[in-house]
């Protein structure tokens, strides 16, 4: 049966008046994001900024929940009824959307002209020729800790893993604080905050990372399973029951001024500031060795391209634009701090947290986390599976070796280079 | 003497169960509710007590007020939810009827045919429903939420229904039927009200996971115009989900509309329930 | 009945007419839809094509280890789940339903009211609530266990994967035992006066009225609940996906076929949703519950006796 003969089969077999509106005003753009933590500031800051510049488009913020936002949009896409603009995850999940055909190639606006290759690589398809989102902004991951707490202990901040391990033991010993604020009921704390963030001192960054996807290196070595033997470590100074202590359990745990070190990505900078009352500073992942280089992840996190079926292609595009422009760069970068720009502009912020974790990138060098571009691809998901490996070698259900030895196995069943 | 202390002890137990497990089946509901008019602060440091005039804050409810209008929200809802119920249960009951009343070739296939539904989870059908939706010009209004509803209501109802029809005595069909009356007469007038107790029992099952659906509404109506108070809060949640001041009165303001309409609803329902059994 | 031979003869209408309204809203926007997506389990997406490949991901996800030990466990965690509440929550539901029928009782519209609350409330807030209950930083459970000297008993119950099922069947009953409170009830309010009077005159009065009695003419009711029970069960996905997420933790103790299937059919974090593969689900699930249904459809409800009153 076709579309048509069943609408009228439908809409036949029911008496209903139209209860809804139908909005068909001309160039009301609308965004599809999970960002719905971001929906006050869209609707205070950038929109009134974009729409004061450009009198005829008018802009709408849907966001849904992150944990349901992929589900959503495809299906709105498949069905056609998506936004004009859509937030695009990072790698495969976007790639896979420009492949069906959703996202139009923005390879050519004006506005893309701002982003280095780097910036733009996680958007791009797999040769870099073509991209499909104009990037927005990276995180970087490292800790965030209690300064009160810290001055009151006398600790400084820890270079070396054994130093942060000294100052861990310390703060237990004191027992006024928990050491460290993490959970593992969501697991992807553990992965991200936990193995992501640690890991780029073990596997030297990109160096690894591309080894990996090269088949040069496999998940079993060492470089990548001494991360997890480090977070195995952790245990001992996670807070009571943290087995079922959730992502914000931990946030608010830290906030509350009840732990001393959070692992963190900077996404919580404007969320803590908010909510605690006391000083907060932030180190980058210890180094294994005094005097290793060090590495961070910096990870191309969020960017936003078009609908290739809008009808509103133009005042897309004029919005796309202003995206990659350095009014928006300096908007997003000061309203959501933490969310780092990607453009190549020099962008001025005022948080001093913020200032901190963008210093690393100075002195360390950038990597993005290892599981995103290409490896999660096939089944079993690596990302996936690495949340469930990082929880459970925490929680010391999973040996580090167990684990490597796994996710190496789950790896090699469908990606060609380590078969 | 004897027989009434065994029965005082039976009432005197029967209380304490019941009450036992009045206070297991609040408790969380009232936790929230409580918490959600202290400050962060006493919130954690002490779950359980009742605000006193240090603890007591509103903050939460000014956050979640100024952010959406929560009084559309639950207009929505109550469109949706009353329009999709009264449909299932007309056309529910005018279905299990056929179904307990006749005996005609394929009655079984056809009973088997309409429980279906309530073997799939309706989710899965989610990409051809918005196709439809979408080509029927139905996206972002309430129609559509109403249609889904009412479909996927459907099912329970008519199996519920049909089992309960059958119990209503043959005697008494057989003579309306000598007395002239029609097939429709003898439905809406001799059996629709024997079977107000089931009606009333489906209606609650019908209506609960209406109210309560996040899915659909989220893909096929998300507008801000079409948006039910169970999205509204979900926003929230997501939103605030640090903010337990926030999420705790968002939690409330989405606890207490139902609590209102199921306590009106509930003496309705039970009226329903014993003015239908046949004494 | 009514089927005589004169009504046999002539067309009748009337049971197409109260027939087709159901129908066709329900095949329309249910039936459709849902075996359109079912079909799709026989086919593969190579190079943005559906191929048809027969069986080919049955066997997939029976036969190749990677999909077949999460479908069995998730198979297993469903059973017991199914399980906890048979043995909780509707042996419960009777004993309340049965206590709050007895003509004298007190409070009863309270008792009743109350115990049917959790019901009306939606997941998000079910699981929210109880997460913060038996949240260790939060410390309801742990300080009122304290209270009674039983703090010993606390664990992080939903972080084990040796209790997190259970908490979850635990918090599952909690919500819906108003269900079949509800249905006894009524079923038990509908026994004429004149049944229990002439059980009353013969002496049979209280618990042995109960069982005597009231129970088997209940019976038919105790089968709808039992089914209601079987297939809200096995499509159940909302209560662990709001408490433990779309992985369903801890390490994967908490996954039944609703959470696989959502996992798979729309995909999570950078996992891609898979719609074949997710239908192949989506289809065994539908053979589990059709079994169910079958079996009690043809197998117990033609032969359970009913009472018209």
């Amino acid at each position: 049966m076709t579309n048509k003969a069943m609408s009228t089969l439908l809409l036949a077999s029911t008496i209903l008046a139209s209860v809804g509106l139908a909005n068909a005003q001309d160039a009301t753009l609308t965004i599809e994001s999970w960002r719905n933590d971001d929906l006050e500031i869209w609707q205070s800051k950038i929109i009134p900024a974009f729409e004061a510049k450009h009198p005829g488009i008018k802009v709408k913020f849907t966001p849904s929940a992150p944990a349901e936002y992929n589900g959503v949009l495809n299906s709105k896409l498949d069905a056609g009824s998506a936004g004009d603009l859509i937030t695009c995850r990072p790698f495969d999940a976007s790639l896979a959307l420009y492949e069906a055909g959703h996202l139009a190639p923005v390879t050519d606006l004006e506005g893309m002209k701002n982003f280095s290759s780097v910036a733009k690589s996680g958007w791009s398809t797999d040769d870099g020729s073509v991209q499909f989102c104009v990037p927005m902004a990276s995180v970087i991951h490292g800790f965030i800790y209690n300064k009160d707490a810290f001055d009151e202990l006398g600790l400084s901040v820890p270079a070396t893993e054994a130093e942060l391990f000294a100052a861990l033991d310390k703060i237990k010993a004191d027992g006024n604080y928990i050491p460290m604020a993490m959970g593992t009921n969501d697991q992807w704390e553990a992965a991200t905050m936990g193995y992501q963030n640690i890991g780029p001192n073990y596997w030297k960054g990109e160096e690894g990372r591309l080894a990996l996807i090269s088949g040069e290196h496999k998940l079993t070595d060492e470089v990548w399973t001494k991360p997890y033997e480090t977070l195995a470590r952790w245990k001992d100074y996670l807070g009571d029951g943290f087995e079922a202590q959730t992502y914000p359990d931990s946030q608010n745990m830290f906030t509350l001024g009840r732990a001393a070190v959070y692992p963190a990505g900077s996404w919580e900078i404007s969320g803590f500031n908010n909510l605690a009352d006391f000083k907060m500073g932030a180190f980058p992942p210890p180094v294994p060795n005094a005097g290793d280089e060090c590495y961070i992840s910096d990870h191309t996190d969020i960017a936003i391209g078009m609908n290739a079926k809008t009808e509103n292609a133009e005042a897309a595009k004029t919005f796309l634009n202003w995206v990659g422009s350095e009014e928006f760069a300096s908007l997003y970068a000061n309203a959501l701090p933490g969310f780092f720009s990607l453009s190549d502009h020099t962008i001025a912020m005022d948080d001093p947290l913020a200032q901190e974790f963008v210093s690393w990138r100075g002195k360390c060098n950038s990597t993005i986390r290892s599981t995103y571009q290409i490896l999660s691809r096939g089944t079993p998901n690596l990302e996936n599976e690495t949340w469930n490996a990082s929880a459970n070698v925490i929680r010391g259900s999973e040996s580090p070796a167990d684990a490597g030895k796994r996710l190496q196995d789950g790896l090699a069943s469908w990606y060609a280079p380590h078969q | 003497m004897n027989k009434a202390t065994s029965s005082l002890g039976r009432s005197f137990a029967a209380h304490a169960i019941l009450a036992t497990y009045t206070i297991i089946a609040l408790f969380p509901v009232i936790v929230i509710i409580v918490n959600s008019f202290k400050s962060r602060k006493a919130i954690f440091r002490s779950p359980l007590s009742l605000p006193d005039e240090t603890s007591f804050s509103l903050v939460g409810y000014e956050t979640v007020l100024a952010q959406g209008d929560f009084f559309l929200y639950f207009q929505n809802s109550l469109i949706v939810t009353v329009a999709s119920l009264t449909f299932v249960l007309l056309f529910g009951a005018m279905a299990a009827f056929a179904l307990s009343e006749y005996r005609f070739r394929g009655n079984l296939l056809m009973g088997l045919y309409l429980a279906l539904g309530i073997m799939i989870p309706i989710r899965l059908g989610t990409v051809a429903i918005l196709k439809l939706m979408v080509a029927s010009g139905l996206v972002n209004t309430l129609t559509a939420l109403i249609l889904v509803y009412t479909a996927q209501g459907l099912p329970l109802a008519v199996f519920i229904l049909s089992e309960f029809m059958r119990q209503v005595s043959a005697d008494l069909k057989d003579a309306g039927r000598i007395d002239g009356l029609s097939e429709y007469r003898i439905f809406f007038r001799l059996v629709l009200p024997l079977v107000r107790p089931a009606m009333a029992t489906v209606a609650v099952f019908t209506m609960i996971p209406i109210w309560n659906d996040l899915w659909f509404p989220l893909i096929l109506a998300p507008a801000e115009e079409t948006k039910t108070i169970t999205l509204g809060a979900q926003v929230f949640i997501g939103q605030f989900v640090t903010n337990w001041n926030a999420v705790l009165s968002a939690l409330s303001l989405a606890i207490l509309p139902v609590l209102v309409l199921y306590v009106i609803f509930s003496r309705q329902l039970i009226r329903g329930i014993t003015a239908g059994a046949v004494k | 009945m009514s089927t005589t031979g004169i009504s046999k003869r002539r067309v009748r209408w009337h049971i197409a007419i109260f027939l087709a309204p159901a129908v066709l809203v329900y095949t329309a926007i249910m039936i459709i839809p849902l075996f359109g997506t079912l079909q799709l389990s026989l086919f593969r997406e190579i190079d943005q094509k559906q191929i048809f490949v027969g069986l080919e991901n049955f066997r997939t996800l029976l036969g190749d280890p990677r999909w077949s030990e999460t479908f069995w466990n998730a198979l297993g965690n469903n059973s017991w789940f199914f399980v906890i509440h048979m043995l909780v929550q509707n042996p419960l539901g009777i004993l309340f339903a049965a206590l709050l029928s007895s003509p004298r009782l007190r409070f009863s519209a309270f008792y009743r009211t109350a115990i049917f609350v959790p019901t009306i409330l939606s997941f998000v807030i079910v699981g929210f609530a109880w997460k913060l209950i038996l949240s260790p930083l939060w410390g309801i459970a742990p300080n009122m266990l304290d209270a009674v000297g039983l703090k010993s008993l606390f664990a992080p119950w939903l972080g084990k994967p040796e209790y997190a099922l259970t908490t979850l069947g635990l918090i599952s009953v909690w919500q819906f035992i108003g269900i079949p409170m509800m249905l006894i009830y009524a079923a038990l309010l509908s026994i004429p006066d004149e049944v229990l009077e002439a059980a009353e005159c013969d002496g049979i009065t209280g618990m042995q009225q109960f069982w005597k009695i009231k129970l088997p003419l209940i019976l038919p009711s105790i089968g709808i609940i039992s089914i209601l029970t079987f297939v809200g069960n096995f499509n159940a996905f909302d209560l662990i996906y709001t408490t433990q997420g779309a992985l369903a933790g801890p390490n994967y103790a908490t996954d039944i076929l609703g959470t696989f299937l959502y996992r798979t059919f729309f995909g999570f974090q950078l996992q891609l949703g898979d719609p074949n593969m997710g239908s192949a689900i989506a289809s065994l699930m539908f053979l589990i519950i059709l079994a169910g249904v079958s079996i009690y459809l043809f197998g117990i409800q033609t032969r359970l006796r009913r009472y018209q009153f």
